[in-house]
């Protein structure tokens, strides 16, 4: 069609419009977020104003605050991370949770086992561990769907209630500290990762975003990643192309394991600093939703997981100052999954 | 091993597998119109804590079902506003419902945490009242207990032998197809969801009312997740699903057993047993390719214009 010349001021720029008109979609569904929960906040007899300014402050409001949002989001990164590797190649990953545990477990395993180490040796040993538990607990979905078994879905949501247990198994049974049932005894110092400037964001975080631009390079400029978009773009022509898909299958199952293992290595190692029975409430799930919404990129990852990591850290702070249940905060970011998911033309800015 | 402690182990296995079976039945009904619903979990977390509230205040147990039946059936309307009216994403739909749910019930149940409540009474079946005192107390069961059997055998009846649940097996299968011979495939999950969401909350109900009569947070533990397994293993079967809940709470209940006998085997490694069971079943069906799944399991309807 040729191109006609527009009279019309509107049409005249079309991409300022559309930036306008995709920020004024933001902060609409911004406001309609924050006035309901406001409302639940009302109704159980808490001051939304107050709340909403008390987040603010413990969050953005002070570097010390920054810091405890980018803890709340370090987890999140991984888990995240762990989705969007093998959604590129049409896998769904829902076993983060799973994998986590797997992860901290192992890790866990090296700390308790070797804590006459020196640091230099024990982390890189527990990195390793969580790694590895990971990508075991992945290769199980893996091969599975290699061989055209069974579906990844139902075997990963399997293996995320299974890894919880066996947690519990070993912290209950051989691993707690004699004062403790529920977790072990605090980590040696040579096995805890180290804090930057007093706060408590790890190397981890680092390592996370490490992660997510070598994630990004991966796919876009390496052999692999072209063959991965392939296998994306159609399963069954990649194989005709002489693609192993089945071998993809495995092996990126494993990596994405092996990513979501690394967020257990970051809560034990990192923020908690001892194994605890049922330590995660649905952080893998959160990655999954996280690269769900920012369909597999890495700066979409990025900024949701910095979003959720706001709202978990505000939750934390609204249980102290305000005395509501941290299970509160999920309401808010509930909505805030639900609005995204009812409008899924939202985040693209077309309608 | 005696007599009393087997009986003990069954009575066990039946009470805490009902609010199982009923939250299975509702997921099969959800599956079988096409619908994975992960968000059980947050739906039955809701229900627990609503129907627990409500018995609180009142002291009226039924009054408290009542709730918590009418508190699932809605919260999975939002579920279907989601996934069938906006045509959004199932999975991530359903486990932003589960922490819609997490949030919700530690609202709800805050200041219920510990209270006293009137429980659902249970009913000594008339014959049983002869045995001794030590017996009949074993098979003693609240009301929901007797209904559950009877409820799978009626899921199984409205899906098998109605003309609604045939028009909900169809869209299961090809919401298209379902369509073109007249169905409407939004309405249809709709109900499929709201009378699913209703099963959830009574088998969420009988958890908080009748069996633990407590609330804490996330009490369910997990309930929602073996659901949906529940239904792979039983093949999307509603009598099927009696044997997969039974199976399940038989393991949790027979461990105990196993502790007051003297056996050493760990109850955490006995509890992964229906899990990885499932796995098995999965694996055996799949290398001879008998799926039982809904076809269009999990696919969005797009409508037909």
């Amino acid at each position: 069609m040729p191109q006609q010349p527009n009279s019309d001021n509107k049409k005249q720029n079309p991409l300022l419009m559309k930036i306008v008109n995709s920020v004024f979609r933001y902060v609409l569904m911004i406001l309609f977020v924050l006035v309901l929960f406001g409302v639940i906040l009302w109704i159980s007899g808490t001051d939304p104003i107050q709340s909403y300014k008390d987040i603010f402050e413990a969050t953005l409001g002070s570097s010390y605050g920054f810091s405890e949002v980018i803890v709340g989001m370090t987890p999140i990164l991984f888990t995240a991370l762990a989705v969007a590797f093998p959604s590129k190649i049409i896998l769904i990953n829902v076993g983060g949770e799973g994998q986590m545990y797997m992860g901290a477990m192992f890790a866990t395993w090296g700390a308790l086992t070797f804590d006459t180490w020196p640091i230099w040796a024990l982390l890189p040993l527990m990195f390793f561990l969580s790694i590895l538990g990971g990508s075991l607990w992945a290769l199980i979905p893996g091969y599975l769907k290699s061989r055209g078994l069974v579906n990844e879905t139902i075997t990963t949501l399997l293996l995320n209630s299974i890894a919880p247990i066996l947690v519990a198994y070993a912290v209950f049974g051989f691993w707690h500290s004699p004062m403790d049932t529920n977790k072990t005894a605090n980590f040696v110092d040579a096995a805890r990762l180290p804090t930057f400037y007093g706060t408590r964001v790890e190397l981890s975080f680092i390592i996370a975003l490490v992660l997510l631009v070598i994630f990004w390079l991966f796919i876009r400029y390496t052999k692999w990643g072209l063959e991965m978009r392939a296998i994306g773009a159609n399963p069954q022509a990649a194989k005709r192309n002489g693609i192993p898909v089945a071998k993809y299958y495995i092996v990126v199952m494993c990596i994405g394991g092996a990513i979501a293992g690394m967020a257990g290595m970051s809560q034990v190692s990192g923020y908690y600093g001892v194994l605890l029975s049922g330590f995660s409430r649905g952080l893998g799930f959160m990655g999954f939703l996280i690269s769900w919404l920012a369909g597999g990129d890495p700066i979409g990852i990025f900024i949701t997981s910095f979003i959720v990591g706001i709202i978990f850290t505000g939750g934390n702070l609204l249980q102290i100052t305000q005395g509501i249940p941290f299970a509160v905060i999920y309401i808010l970011l509930a909505f805030t999954l639900f609005v995204v998911l009812a409008r899924p033309t939202f985040l693209k800015g077309n309608e | 091993m005696t007599l009393l402690s087997v009986l003990g182990v069954i009575s066990t296995a039946i009470f805490s597998g009902t609010s199982l079976l009923y939250t299975t039945l509702g997921e099969t009904i959800h599956q079988r119109s096409g619908i994975v619903n992960l968000g059980l979990e947050g739906v039955m977390l809701i229900s627990a804590s609503a129907g627990f509230a409500v018995t609180a205040i009142s002291g009226n147990p039924y009054l408290g079902v009542l709730v918590a039946i009418l508190a699932g059936g809605l919260t999975n309307m939002i579920l279907g506003y989601l996934v069938v009216s906006r045509r959004g994403n199932q999975l991530a739909s359903g486990l932003s419902l589960m922490f819609f749910g997490f949030g919700v019930s530690a609202l709800i149940g805050q200041s219920y945490v510990g209270a006293k409540i009137n429980p659902l009474p249970r009913i000594t079946l008339p014959g049983l009242d002869k045995l001794p005192l030590l017996y009949s107390s074993l098979f003693k069961f609240d009301i929901l207990i007797y209904l559950a059997v009877p409820m799978a055998i009626l899921i199984w009846w409205l899906l098998f032998r109605t003309r609604w649940g045939l028009g909900l097996r169809a869209v299961g299968e090809s919401a298209d197809t379902a369509f073109a011979s007249g169905r409407n495939p939004f309405v249809i999950r709709y109900q499929a969801l709201f009378f699913g969401g209703m099963l959830a909350g009574l088998g969420a109900a009988h958890l908080s009312i009748a069996y633990t009569m407590s609330w804490s947070d996330f009490m369910t533990a997990g309930r929602g997740f073996i659901a949906v397994a529940l239904v792979i293993f039983s093949k999307w079967h509603p009598l099927r699903a009696i044997f997969g809940a039974l199976l399940f709470s038989g393991a949790v209940a027979f461990q105990l057993l196993l502790q007051s006998s003297g056996v050493q085997i760990s109850p955490f490694l006995l509890d992964t047993i229906p899990y990885v069971l499932t796995l098995v079943v999965l694996i055996a069906w799949g290398g001879t390719r008998r799926q039982a799944a809904p076809a269009s399991l999990g696919r969005v309807y797009q409508g037909s214009e």
